[in-house]
């Protein structure tokens, strides 16, 4: 049994790989994807350009316009006398934000009472406009405390934050273990979701079901291979995160590469299930686009789990997505315990239990 | 040679109705025009949020004053957060590591002394660094509530106040509701989706069967045969993104303040490099898995995280800010936000016309010379 399951293995693998494009496709569009997309999917903030009104004639205007402009956050700050320009600047997203400081604020600071500045945002970029005006009260507020007497300012609550597991939050220490379990999950499923409909496509499905090779023996023929080429990926990853990202990799490995495997099989289980669905190869691709999309935005990837509705968190129950990166951020940066890799480990291996087994029935009954 | 003209026009038919057929006929490319739009939409619209609301955090009271009670029970009315109180940090760290709380605020065994001492009273913010995006939240959620906290104090005992006030204004989106900037970008998607993915998809297929050498055994040209592929891909296109823009605004309530002739001419530009590239694609790889990984990989991810849909093109590394120049979503996005949101602003929209029609005619030109260059 073994040889024939070996044989096929072989011959699926060949057939990935023998052409010489798809070997290409296979192996460099991923790492290109690890090395942009590391880089780009940041949320936060720089070179951002915004535009001053400043009304006020005296020194704190340009005190606080000074301020601002010394901020490494801002690339360019535009300024301007007339409340028109700025309405344009902002429709037509030239700038993110615009300050506008109002006629008595020297005057109100003088006198000891409060000046006004207004910050108006562009809220089609809620997010970067959000963090935009963190930055902007921020560099406000230390100039209104340096204005406070000695008394007021040793009375002020001052809130420390300490960033546990990443201490300066690079953004970098998030991405790349996220990307890791993404595109192990893109070509994984990928790869799978072809390698049933091609077959039925071209015909030799049929051959292979009226082999002297059992339905059990043609999925594990059919499961290796794809998730030969998910570890081989994994490992390339893991390797780039460690020694070109310089992600600190504080729990273990055996741990993720266990892990690894019964995520894996979930993934290349969901590629049987929907390649068993479909009658040509166009279908399957799309089937497995249809999976992959809301499997990462339901993942926690983007936005956490918790923030949600209610009724829509259960639906992330049946993506491996979910419980592997968990496991993945989780082993590089907080060194998880055990019995942590173990909670998020079951669920995959169910989830491929159940597509698998449900696979290897549709299998047998759309050939008869 | 007389009929020349109707002649043209009859094979374009002709090749537009057997296109058109093969769309209706094929499950696939409804479930990408209609169901996976919805289901974007959907998830856009209820299930990604980038507004924090209702974190789980712990806060440790290391001991109990009215004070410190007090402080306790301003984030416990906070709509971010939702707390679980203890006295010591420690009764959460397990609960950090596992990410069953996102941060814990630690308020000190001697911040009340501090505080009626005027000696720089401290609260300590722990917060899970590995999502950095929600860390920077609960951070500054927390600092608002202590502000917010002292602010109340103050004013029960009245001095003199110097400094600055800040009054800022979210313009377009008032409320920083992320579903109004997130449904018009899932728009761009779905369309990208409809014009590159499966355009190179079914085009690859005809080239994988060889159908297509056929086409060019008949007196239809490259050019024909090409619109004939465009026109039927670009009514589905238009059909689908008509029918997110009505789910957007009467289903998700979207507001739409600018008007349909934008909205159209937007997105036709749009589509002209979208299904050029997804014809280049196909013609350049005649096999369907390297059509489906290159329209992937160029075009669908791209569209998610180059464009400025979710992540900022400023902050980008400066190499990445030029890639991201020739995703045509990057152009759309901003536009399809404004239309949305702000209204008919034509100088960004004529700006970004006119970048994607140059686009199409790059991409739609080297569509064409691939495809002829087959006859030779």
């Amino acid at each position: 049994m073994w040889e024939r399951i070996r044989a096929l293995i072989i011959k699926e693998l060949l057939a990935i790989l023998r052409d010489p494009r798809g070997r290409m496709v296979i192996i460099v569009p991923p790492i290109l994807q690890l090395f942009v997309f590391s880089f780009a999917a940041t949320l936060e903030v720089k070179n951002a350009d915004i535009v001053v009104l400043n009304r006020d004639s005296g020194k704190w205007g340009y005190e606080l316009i000074q301020r601002i402009d010394g901020a490494p956050t801002f690339r360019q700050l535009v300024r301007t006398n007339d409340e028109r320009t700025l309405h344009d600047l902002i429709d037509r997203q030239e700038v993110i934000a615009a300050v506008e400081i109002g006629p008595t604020f020297s005057r109100d600071i003088e006198a000891r009472r409060s000046g006004d500045v207004q910050i108006i945002l562009d809220g089609r970029r809620s997010n970067a406009s959000q963090i935009v005006s963190g930055y902007l009260t921020q560099i406000i507020t230390t100039m209104s405390a340096d204005l406070s007497t000695p008394k007021q300012m040793a009375s002020s609550v001052t809130v420390v934050p300490r960033y546990w597991f990443n201490p300066n939050l690079t953004f970098i220490w998030f991405t790349v273990p996220s990307l890791v379990a993404i595109i192990a999950l893109l070509i994984g499923l990928i790869v799978t979701a072809l390698s049933v409909a091609r077959e039925r496509e071209l015909g030799t499905f049929d051959q292979l079901m009226v082999s002297p090779l059992r339905t059990h023996e043609i999925l594990i023929g059919k499961l290796t291979p794809p998730m030969m080429i998910g570890l081989f990926h994994i490992t390339l990853y893991v390797l780039a995160a460690i020694f070109i990202f310089d992600i600190p990799l504080r729990g273990s490995l055996l741990l993720l590469y266990g892990s690894a495997v019964f995520y894996l099989a979930s993934v290349v289980g969901i590629g049987l299930f929907i390649s068993s669905l479909s009658m040509t190869q166009q279908q399957a691709i799309l089937g497995a686009f249809v999976f992959m999309v809301p499997a990462v935005l339901l993942s926690g990837f983007a936005t956490p789990i918790e923030n949600m509705p209610e009724w829509l968190q259960p639906v992330t129950i049946v993506n491996p997505l979910r419980y592997f990166l968990v496991v993945v951020k989780g082993v590089f940066l907080k060194d998880i315990p055990l019995s942590e890799v173990i909670h998020n480990t079951v669920p995959l291996a169910l989830i491929a239990l159940c597509t698998l087994t449900a696979s290897a029935w549709l299998f047998r009954s759309r050939l008869e | 040679m007389s009929n020349g003209g109707s002649g043209r026009a009859r094979r374009l038919a002709a090749l537009v109705r057997k296109e058109t057929y093969q769309v209706i006929r094929d499950p696939s490319s409804i479930l990408i025009a209609f169901v996976l739009p919805l289901i974007l939409l959907f998830l856009f619209g209820y299930g990604v949020s980038l507004d924090a609301t209702r974190t789980r955090i712990g806060v440790a009271v290391e001991t109990m004053t009215p004070l410190t009670q007090d402080l306790a029970a301003s984030f416990m009315a906070s709509r971010y957060f939702e707390v679980r109180q203890g006295h010591d940090r420690r009764e959460f760290e397990d609960a950090l590591v596992v990410g069953e709380v996102r941060g814990i605020v630690v308020i000190p065994s001697t911040f009340a002394s501090d505080f009626a001492a005027h000696n720089h009273p401290q609260v300590q913010v722990i917060v899970d660094g590995t999502d950095p995006n929600t860390a920077n939240f609960v951070q500054n959620y927390a600092q608002g509530v202590v502000a917010t906290w002292m602010r109340q104090r103050a004013s029960e005992t009245p001095k003199e106040t110097a400094g600055i006030t800040v009054e800022q204004r979210f313009w377009f989106n008032p409320e920083l509701t992320s579903r109004y900037f997130l449904v018009p970008g899932s728009i761009a998607i779905v369309m990208t989706l409809i014009g590159t993915l499966l355009t190179a998809l079914v085009v690859a297929r005809e080239w994988e069967r060889g159908t297509m050498e056929a086409m060019m055994a008949t007196p239809v040209t490259a050019v024909e045969l090409l619109a004939g592929k465009i026109i039927p891909y670009f009514i589905l296109a238009m059909a689908s993104m008509t029918l997110c823009v009505l789910v957007a605004v009467f289903i998700f309530g979207v507001p739409f303040r600018g008007s349909i002739l934008a909205l159209y001419a937007i997105s036709t530009a749009f589509l002209l490099p979208a299904l050029g590239q997804g014809l280049l694609i196909s013609a350049a790889t005649k096999n369907q898995f390297l059509a489906s990984q290159l329209a992937l990989l160029s075009a669908f991810l791209p569209a998610f995280l180059l464009s400025g849909f979710l992540f900022e093109i400023g902050s980008m590394p400066t190499i990445i800010q030029w890639i991201s120049a020739i995703v045509p979503a990057r152009y759309l996005i901003p536009s399809l936000q404004t239309v949305f949101l702000a209204g008919d602003i034509w100088p960004l929209f004529l700006k970004n016309i006119a970048i994607l029609l140059l686009a199409g005619a790059v991409f739609l030109g080297l569509a064409a010379r691939s495809t002829r260059k087959r006859l030779g």
